[in-house]
């Protein structure tokens, strides 16, 4: 029963999931697909996150990453895992 | 509808749910091995279908569909799930229930799904498995409450075990004798992002209302992860289980193979012996028994390649080799996925093919189809211990490498490469409009694989393969023991007699072909039975040269060409075999498993491309450099 900030109150610790480290906990903010570079593009990278479970409000934790260049990430998303590239986490806002 | 024999009209179930929630196990258990693999006309999808009765006699058909999370259709696989459910898929019939599949103990994502079929008014009937794994955990889940909630019903289940299966089967026939009319389909729309969330948060509030969840999560998986999926561990982990897997194929299967070679060959021999000798002798013996006998050896490979992928795959390794490997295969515009099937083409490309199966993605599983061909097969084996010990000297090199050694790891860098730089280049020219699909993909948690399924996998694959032997394999061997046999050699010919026949005719036209790559007549003879094997070429050479003795004689092959060949065309001829587009079952299994003949001749005419053009460039090296 969170409630979200909304976009104008950006709180101070707001940062990418795709540019957290490992061991980061935090809470989805809020999904911003609009990302360079991403495999899908705006609405259906979104859509593809909320189907993983990515919604806001949501607990995640990064638990692993890959030995090149840290890609991709194993994130703890409530109670499931979700493996992900970091440029596809670009789109996930959290705190 | 009214009541009418229930042993005469079919019913139709589907299975729809997350990946990993257990429809295949469920699928499984409920029709054991009356199933039938297949292919969707058209596309590169697998078709499961199986059968069962119901206690009331109830014939019922029912559908392993591909999972997924939405109705979104977002590859073809999924596209294939949702037109099934809504009906729309062209012979298909539409399902009269949906079984939709839950993770007991992971419901957010599925109960999402839930909702979103329920939008479709489809017959919906929600299965709550892996029950044992939740109470387990300490998951204890209001099944009425949730029934309500949902307003579908919901019974609990337990794949691996047969109590949850017999509910389902009485379940089937009291839905099926008060069958409501049903209006599914028409006017269903994809949900929009605000839907989503919306029915995301219903979904999330039926859970809070109907289910308590332990504190503690499944640390079993988190500690096993700690080590497997760790950035060195993980790695080597990955190596050893490939090296076991291999040591697996190439030793434990050696035994088989053999037993299996020497079987076809007594048989062989024993019709030689009992019948005449002439056209129906050599029918039997060379094209039939033969022809057949040498793909069918490879039938132990295939069953440990499958239990190995079957078995990881049931762990939930799988999903973390793809997380270990998707950014050195990414680096060749390849999916994590890809990684498996290629390793296993190492075997043989055939089974290699068929594990592609586990990249839904449909594009991604077409490249790794294209390039699993140039993995280095175990076919080549033979070919290419051939030319390296009449050609290459067994000296020592830089004090310590065996030289021969090392041109044979030479070629199999060359496949992987060749087949990294195709996938490169596949990606680039064929698809350069095409959005690569994203990663993302959920790691289940380790679970203990149930024999029964593993045994029915494994079944249906082996059996799979034969009947392709028993059809594609068999008409092809048959034509080319024609083009080797006819017309037969005059009474008094000299030389063998496959030098008067049409492969010798054929042979002898396409040599200005193959000149250039310092290919004689003979090799290119060579080259027209070699296609029903790549290994046949040795044989066949042997026969062009009228060499008696078949593989035993390899080594008096090898002496033959040593003297016969120049070095220049050993190496062109092994530069050849790299790429060696010349492997009539991969071609027939490929044209299956992407279910069009376009694919299949796209795939011989690149190899065929590559090798000429590899073979042109050794030849004039070797040749400038004096060894021709
Ligand atoms: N303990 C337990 N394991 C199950 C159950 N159902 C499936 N599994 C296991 O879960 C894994 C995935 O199941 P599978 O049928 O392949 O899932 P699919 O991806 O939905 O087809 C396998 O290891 C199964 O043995 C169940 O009810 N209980
Ligand atoms: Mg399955």
């Amino acid at each position: 029963m969170t409630a979200h900030p909304t976009a104008s109150e950006t709180s101070v610790h707001e940062l990418r999931l795709g540019n957290a480290p490992r061991g980061f906990i935090g809470t989805i903010v809020a999904l911003q697909p609009d990302i360079a570079g991403a495999a899908e593009s705006g609405h259906e990278l979104e859509r593809h996150l909320l189907e993983m479970g990515f919604t806001e409000g949501a607990r995640v934790e990064i638990l692993h990453q890959g030995a090149i260049q840290r890609d991709p990430i194993a994130v703890r998303v409530d109670n499931i895992t979700i493996a992900v590239r970091r440029r596809e986490a670009m789109a996930v806002v959290v705190k | 509808m009214t009541h009418t024999d229930v042993t005469t009209e079919r019913f139709h179930l589907a299975l729809v749910g997350a990946p990993n929630s257990g429809k295949t196990s469920l699928f499984n258990a409920l029709t054991g091995s009356r199933q039938k693999v297949a292919n969707y006309a058209g596309v590169t999808v697998e078709r499961k279908a199986g059968a069962f009765v119901t206690p009331a006699g109830r014939q019922v058909t029912l559908l392993d569909l591909p999972g997924t999370y939405s109705l979104r259709g977002r590859s073809p696989d999924e596209e294939i799930t949702r037109d099934v459910v809504l009906g729309k898929r062209p012979g298909e019939a539409a399902p009269d229930l949906v079984l939709c599949i839950a993770d007991a103990t992971n419901l957010r994502l599925t109960l999402r799904l839930i909702l979103e079929l329920k939008r479709t008014g489809r017959p919906l009937l929600v299965v709550l498995n892996m029950f044992d794994i939740a109470q387990r955990r300490g998951v204890s889940i209001d099944v009425d409450a949730m029934s309500a909630a949902l307003g579908v019903p919901v019974i609990t289940s337990i794949a691996v075990k047969k109590a949850g299966v017999e509910e389902l089967r009485h379940r089937t026939d009291e839905f099926a004798t008060n069958m409501p009319a049903v209006t599914a389909g028409d006017g269903w729309t994809p949900l929009g992002l605000s839907e989503m969330k919306t029915l995301q948060r219903e979904a999330d509030r039926i859970i809070r209302e109907t289910v308590t969840m332990p504190s503690k999560p499944d640390t079993l998986t988190t500690r096993v992860d700690a080590v497997v999926l760790h950035p060195v561990a993980g790695l080597v982990i990955l190596a050893l289980i490939l090296f076991v897997m291999f040591q697996a194929v190439f030793s434990w299967a050696q035994p088989l193979m053999e037993l299996l070679s020497d079987s076809f060959g007594a048989l062989g021999t024993l019709v030689a012996q009992v019948l005449p000798e002439g056209i129906i002798q050599s029918f039997l013996q060379n094209g039939l028994i033969a022809g057949v006998g040498s793909v069918l050896v490879f039938l132990p490979q295939i069953i440990i390649i499958f239990l190995f992928i079957l078995l990881l795959e049931d762990f939930g390794y799988m999903a973390r080799a793809a997380f270990l490997m998707d950014r050195v295969m990414g680096g060749a515009g390849l999916h994590g996925r890809a990684f498996i099937p290629l390793l296993s083409s190492f075997a043989c490309a055939i089974p290699g093919i068929m594990a592609t199966r586990v990249i839904d993605n449909r594009r991604d599983r077409l490249t790794t189809i294209l390039i699993a061909p140039l993995m280095t097969c175990s076919a080549r084996i033979p070919v290419y211990t051939l030319i390296i010990s009449a050609f290459i000297p067994a000296e020592t090199v830089w004090g310590w490498v065996n030289l021969q050694g090392l041109v044979m790891f030479g070629l199999y860098i060359a496949g992987i490469g060749s087949a990294l730089a195709a996938s490169f280049v596949i990606k680039f020219f064929m698809w350069r409009d095409y959005q690569p699909a994203p990663f993302m993909l959920e790691l289940p948690d380790y679970k203990l694989p149930r024999l029964k399924s593993i045994a029915i996998g494994v079944y249906t694959r082996a059996k799979m393969f034969l009947q392709r032997a028993g059809t594609t394999i068999l008409s092809m061997m048959i034509l080319i023991w024609f083009l080797a046999s006819f017309p037969q050699a005059p009474a008094g010919a000299e030389g063998p007699a496959i030098n008067y026949s049409l492969a010798a005719i054929i042979g002898h036209a396409l040599e200005p072909f193959f000149a250039p790559l310092g290919f004689n007549w003979q090799i290119t003879v060579a080259l027209i039975p070699g296609m029903a094997a790549r290994e046949v070429a040795v044989g066949a050479l042997g026969t062009v040269y009228a060499i008696e003795g078949g593989k035993e004689a390899a080594d008096a092959i090898g002496q033959a060409l040593a003297s016969k060949w120049s070095l220049a065309t050993a190496l062109s001829f092994l530069a050849w075999f790299i790429f060696a587009p010349q492997c009539a079952s991969t071609l027939a299994v490929i044209r299956r498993e992407t279910g069009s003949t376009k694919w299949m001749v796209v795939t011989f005419l690149y190899m065929f491309a590559l090798a000429y053009v590899a073979s042109l460039i050794t030849y004039n090296i070797a040749k400038a450099a004096g060894l021709g």
